[in-house]
């Protein structure tokens, strides 16, 4: 019981801060650097 | 006499285990397929630009990969921290906090195209030449597969200190020298990013091929060294290293799918902990943290004592 008030509680944090995240422009952030071949990532940068 | 032979019975059983059709591989295959459809970026070496890619899946899923179609979490937290611009992501963490919840390290059992591929490698059967004396052969077909390296006690903290240092305090503070971020863990670590997307895009264009120099060699070589380990061993990469595994790993006592023992049905065999890949004790309850949720100690169950479904009694959490 306990464990799954905490996870709903968690669950609802979580949505909380996944909107605050787009509306600070996070997810465009994400979006910006996702378009284009990070060079780092694939070992050439 | 009696044990060689007892031993190979049970070489062929687990032959057998691993060569099986599936449902866990099935799943994996076709979430594999899904995160990575975008077939025009194999043919025309160009990555996905869709909206798509202001979410994450899941797993361990490089963005830069030509069938890319979504983000990989790790890479959007670097890259967004080492942007400079936020010194805490709202939008990773509370990602983290939902797929954690819900789903945990299952996540790893299921959906991350990496952990599916070292999953395949530890399928390769090794093969021992006919030649090889019985005595030699039964001692290799004892190496032959192994559960974890030497020191795995210690090494599975490894992840939470690669999270820690690569994946958060190298990103937020050393920069280029012309002041860029750089995202540590996938310049120097991941191998989800060499394997599906550095060395896709390097034999399609050849500029970057042309670029490709020590880091890119330093990469593939670990690459190699990893996909060579998890032939013999269970996935090193998931235990010793991936600092998406850390994360959820967190969330073992609380996600909706995860480890539950029912204690009043459990006769302490031990077969759940024998068969566990992963290092895992289920009757016990020790390093829950590690469990992927594969299934593997739920079908050797013989009193069906452990389950995985929300609604699963769960000794350890009442
Ligand atoms: S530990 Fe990492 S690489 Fe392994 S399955 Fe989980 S997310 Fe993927
Ligand atoms: S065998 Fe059981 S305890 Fe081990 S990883 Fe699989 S599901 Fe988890």
């Amino acid at each position: 019981m306990k464990h799954s008030i905490i996870r709903r509680t968690l669950i609802v944090c979580g949505i909380g801060l996944m909107v605050l995240g787009i509306y600070r422009g996070e997810a465009a952030m994400i979006w910006q650097k996702a378009v284009y071949v990070c060079l780092e990532c694939i070992g050439i940068g | 006499m009696q044990e060689k032979k007892e031993f190979r019975e049970k070489n062929i059983k687990n032959k057998e285990k691993r060569t099986g059709l599936r449902l866990r591989g099935w799943i994996q295959a076709l979430f594999f397929a899904f995160s990575n459809g975008y077939l025009a970026g194999y043919l025309n070496a160009k990555i996905y630009r869709g909206q798509l890619k202001q979410i994450c899946v899941p797993g361990l899923n490089c963005y830069s990969c030509p069938g890319a179609l979504a983000s990989c979490p790790i890479g959007a937290l670097q890259s967004l921290l080492d942007s400079k611009k936020f010194h805490f992501s709202c939008y990773i963490f509370g990602f983290f906090l939902v797929v954690g919840g819900i789903l945990g390290r299952a996540v790893c059992g299921f959906l991350c195209p990496f952990g599916w591929i070292q999953d395949l490698c530890y399928r390769i059967p090794i093969w021992i030449p006919k030649r090889v004396p019985d005595t030699l052969r039964w001692k290799l077909e004892r190496m032959n597969k192994r559960k974890h390296l030497p020191g795995h006690k210690v090494l599975i903290w490894l992840k939470y200190v690669i999270l820690a240092v690569f994946v958060i305090l190298l990103p937020m503070t050393v920069m280029t020298e012309f002041g860029a971020g750089v995202p540590w863990f996938c310049k120097l670590i991941c191998p989800s990013g060499t394997l599906f997307g550095g060395i896709p895009l390097v034999l399609l264009d050849e500029a970057l091929a042309a670029n490709a120099g020590g880091y890119f060699l330093w990469k593939v070589t670990l690459l190699a060294l990893l996909l060579s380990t998890s032939v013999f061993v269970y996935r090193p990469f998931c235990k010793y290293l991936c600092p998406l595994g850390a994360v959820y790993s967190g969330f073992y006592k609380i996600s909706l799918f995860r480890l539950k023992l029912d204690e009043s049905l459990c006769i302490h065999c031990g077969k759940c902990s024998k068969t566990c890949l992963m290092g895992v004790d289920p009757e016990h309850g020790k390093n829950r943290q590690e469990c992927i949720a594969c299934g593997d100690c739920q079908k050797s169950c013989p009193t069906k004592a452990i389950s995985f479904w929300p609604k699963g009694k769960d000794t350890f959490s009442s």
